[in-house]
Order: C-alpha cells, then structure tokens, then sequence
C-alpha cells in the first residue's frame, strides 16, 4: 500500500501543510466519505422510516445498508447495532439503561484508571444512584491492565466490567479475551470502550464473546455526531430506551406505548442519516486499504519515530512499549502547553493536555502531556518533520531558561 | 520562530522562574478567587487585598504553563499600589490587548504588554488571560468572599 499516495484523497491537506499527529482526538476526513454525506444530501435528503413516497423509501435503504455495513464490519447481526453520537453517548446508553436497570446496592462495577472519561463518569453516575461500587484493576509498573490483576479485582458481586481495548494516552491494547473468559465465569456483563480500537483493529464481537462496544465514527476517518453501540442481542432486547419520542414506539395512547425492538427502540427522533452514510463509506475506506495494514503502518511511524526521540535527551516517554500508534511524552521541565505552541508555530499539530483522562495523568503523577497519534494519511517525512521541531523545541526551551 | 522568541522573551522567562508575590495569604480582608481552565490543568487563584480605594496587595499560587503562571506575577507586580479604578481599567485593556481588540495604548500596562505577542497564537490567549479574569473578578467582590469555578 503507499500511504503517501493516499494522502491525495483527503482534502485538507490541498489547502494545509500540515503534520497532523493527533488523530487519537479526532481523525482527517477523507473525500469518500465527504461523498457519502454528500449523496444523502444531493440525491435523497429526506427522513428515513416515516415518509411514505420513493425518495423516503431510497433514503430508509441506504440508512439500512448503512448498518449492515457497520454490522458486517464487528462481525454482529444488523438488529445488534445501534446508531449513536459517539462511543460516548454508547456507552451513556449502556449505563443508563442496562446499568440502571440491573444494579443493586453492593454490585460492583470493574473499571480501570486507563478510561477515558466518557467511561468514567456514567458509571460514577449510576453508582451513586443505584448503590452499586466501582472497583479498578490496579496497573502493572508500566500502566497496563493485565488479565492477572483483573482476576484479583474480580469477585462474585461484580456485575458490570467496563475497559478500554486500547487506551487514548498509552496506546496499551487490554488482553480482552482473558477477560472477558473470566468475568463472565463470574456472571458479570462486559463493555468494551473500542473508540481508539475500531481505527486500527479488525474487531470480532463473536470471537471476543464482549457483551457490549462502543467507538465513534470521527476517529476513523468518519464524520462527527456518529457512533456505534453494539449489544449482544438478548440484553439489548430486555433493556428500557433512555430517550423516548417518535420513531421508537409501535403503538400510542394516552397513557401508555409499546416500544419498537432493538435497534430502533434506542434511536428515537430523526438520525444522523448523512452521518451513517459516512460512517459506512469510512468502514469501506478502511477495508480496502487493510485494517492490518494500517495498524502495521502506524506502528512502523512510531517506531521510527520512538528512536528518533530516544536520541535526544530531556524527553521524557511514559509508553515507550505501546503496540499502537501512540506516544505520549513530554519536555522534562516544559509544561507542554508551552511546547506544543512551538509545534503549532511549525504547522505540527499535537495534544497537549491530559486528554479527557484526568485518572492516567493522576497514575503518571503528571499535570498534563503531549501526545502524537500515527495514522494512516501520516508519511515518514512526517516523522522526519516531527523529530526536526522536536530537537530544534528542546534547544529552544533549555536556552530560553526552562 | 521568531514570533515565539519574542513571545517567550525575557520578562515572561523572569517572572515565570522568579514570581513575585506568589504564595496565599490566610487573611479575611482579601478577596480571593479560584479559576481552573480543565482543558489544560491551568489552575490559578488571586487574591487581592483593597483599602481605601488603593489595591494594598495581590498574591497568587497555581500550576500552569509559562504563559498563565508568569502573568499572574505580573499582574501582580503591576497592579500593587493603583487605585482600583486603575487596576480594573488596565485589567480591561490587557484583556482586550489578548483578545485583538482595540485597547488604550496610553495606559502604561508596563511588563504586561510583553504579552502581547500572545494575540499571534489564538491557542494560548486562555493561558494569558485567566489571571487576569480572576483578578478583575475579585475586584468585584467583597472582602473575605471566596468563590471556585
């Protein structure tokens, strides 16, 4: 595959010379799925599931192929597929219907220091309001989840199991399969965050036996306001909507209603149809270019440049292990709001920051970090560009005093 | 780069390794106020003290970047020993100098116009500018009150 003839096919870079490494946050889109969107908008902008006229009918089908696409894609059945703004209002749904519904005072909930907020936070939330307690797989010395210190956190009260499969600032892929063999011996029900998995990895839902998984359209290659949830079929059937309105329901009165079946019960009011579109043009992007190819290229780029850090000194790398795409590090003594401003004046655009996960700054005992993210449309020049500024920052910051 | 040399130039190096009049003060008659950008981290408190019309004193304490620290001491430096009537009219030009608005040149914002150089990097004006807001905003209130956010 030549990545760097691929570039050609994402837009931006016509107008912006620009190193993007930060991909993790938000992925570049490329014209395929600006084509998507576009088709819905050109050719049959309409509602989809109501109107009874062709153009409905065209667009109800291409929001249908739309879902098998995705269905397809994590190797689940179309009805197991939910549409949702990203992987963090799945994983709010996932929370607030079946966590609501399922937990008692004194169930415990496993979850890790690696999540990202928007796996943290629901389940503080249903916590609270159901009694139930988290517990966190402590991390080994260099910030992984291992399935050895699962199975220590793992009792008969745990209900719910809610980790990242590959975490947003270290780039760790969680040993899943172990896991989720583990809790389920237990009874417990698992989640898996896949919002920075689904970019890189061919995902099996049937083979990783997960219960539930969320991930976002707009970090791979995707358009915003998308997301899936996927449920395994027989929990999602016996969970309540959490939003209620039209489209969702089968019959009306006054006082009651009957809700559709999954997916449509938890979609209700009308979807992000362009989005969907997209959604499923960025799956077939990503097909055939290879999602193993991408994950090979990403590591080649971090691995090259990991040694190109490693030959400078006063940089600090807290992943030097990781298996993906991501390398997070800072300055020594450079708060990286002040470095990543001189990337900025190179037209490299890094994170800075802690990266909605406030819990693995706490772990690293630090304020914040930068954070450079490989992806497909990233070049060796890339690199080169990004380890030429990294140099020239570290002589300018020591000389400036830092 | 050279934008960011003379956005990093001596002062901002100055204050940032040698604050001035950094550190709280446990004492009811200032007003302290507490402002934290969750974005970065940035995480500054102000507090003033203001008798007679006259801003006594200005201490501060926080974790940030160069940029948010370093301005927070010199504000400090410049704002000890105005009338408060100054010390707000200079806190509202500074602002407006931050956020590439028109601002009084006239007024003598002293070190605080190294900073200037900020309005060339629209990333960073919350790093230069959230001292400042907390100061403006304990000017507002009265003495003893504290306040999160």
């Amino acid at each position: 595959m030549d990545f760097t003839a691929l570039r050609k096919q994402f837009p931006v870079y016509a107008y912006e010379d620009i190193v993007y490494l930060d991909t993790a946050a938000s992925s570049l889109t490329p014209q395929a799925v600006i084509d998507g969107m576009n088709e819905y908008y050109t050719r049959f902008p309409v509602n989809v599931h109501r109107g009874v006229y062709r153009l409905s009918y065209q667009a109800t089908e291409a929001y249908t192929a739309a879902r098998e696409t995705v269905a397809k894609f994590i190797k689940a059945s179309f009805e197991e597929i939910i549409f949702t703004r990203g992987a963090s209002s799945a994983l709010n749904l996932v929370a607030f219907s079946y966590g609501l519904s399922v937990l008692k005072p004194g169930d415990e909930i496993i979850l890790s220091a690696l999540e990202h907020h928007s796996n943290l936070l629901p389940w503080q939330a249903v916590a609270k309001q159901t009694g139930a307690v988290l517990k966190f797989v402590p991390l080994d010395p260099s910030g992984r989840i291992t399935a050895e210190a699962f199975a220590s956190t793992l009792s008969k009260k745990t209900r719910i199991v809610a980790l990242t499969y590959v975490s947003n600032v270290m780039g760790y892929i969680t040993p899943l399969k172990p896991i989720i063999a583990l809790a389920h011996e237990q009874g417990a029900v698992v989640v898996v965050d896949a919002a920075q998995a689904a970019p890189h990895h061919a995902i099996n839902v049937k083979e990783l036996d997960c219960d539930f998984l969320a991930f976002s359209g707009h970090k791979m290659c995707g358009p915003t306001g998308i997301g899936v949830l996927y449920g395994k079929a027989h929990l999602l059937k016996a969970m309540p909507p959490i939003e209620y309105g039209g489209d969702m329901n089968d019959h009306v009165t006054l006082h009651d209603a009957v809700y559709k079946d999954p997916p449509y019960r938890f979609e209700t009011g009308t979807p992000p149809i362009a989005e969907a579109l997209g959604l499923a043009s960025a799956i077939r992007f990503l097909q055939d270019i290879g999602l193993d190819a991408i994950a090979e290229h990403a590591r080649h780029l971090r691995e090259k440049a990991l040694a190109g850090i490693e030959a400078i000194s006063g940089i600090t790398v807290y992943n030097p292990t990781t298996e993906t795409g991501i390398i997070t590090f800072n300055l020594d003594d450079v708060h990286p709001h002040d470095a990543v401003t001189y990337f900025d004046a190179d037209g490299i655009a890094l994170r800075a920051g802690h990266h909605c996960a406030q819990t693995v700054m706490q772990w690293l005992q630090v304020d914040a970090t930068l954070r450079a993210s490989f992806y497909l449309y990233n070049t060796d020049d890339d690199v080169k560009r990004f380890l030429d500024t990294l140099r020239r920052a570290r002589t300018f910051f020591t000389e400036a005093g830092f | 780069m050279d934008t960011l040399e003379n956005l990093y130039r001596q002062i901002i190096m100055d204050h940032y390794k040698n604050p001035r009049h950094k550190g709280l003060v446990d004492d009811p008659l200032y007003v302290t106020k507490h402002i934290k950008n969750p974005s970065c981290g940035d995480d500054i408190t102000i507090q003033s003290l203001v008798r007679e019309d006259i801003v006594e004193d200005v201490r501060h304490d926080g974790r940030g970047c160069s940029i948010c620290c370093s301005s927070a001491s010199v504000l400090a430096s410049l704002m000890i020993g105005k009338t408060e009537h100054e010390a707000m009219t200079l806190t509202e030009n500074y602002l407006n100098m931050i956020t590439g608005k028109p601002f009084d040149q006239a007024r003598d914002l002293e070190d605080a116009l190294a900073y200037q150089g900020v309005t060339k990097f629209p990333a960073r004006m919350k790093c230069a500018t959230i001292a400042w807001q907390a100061f403006g905003a304990t000017l507002n209130k009265k003495a003893g009150e504290t306040d999160e956010q």
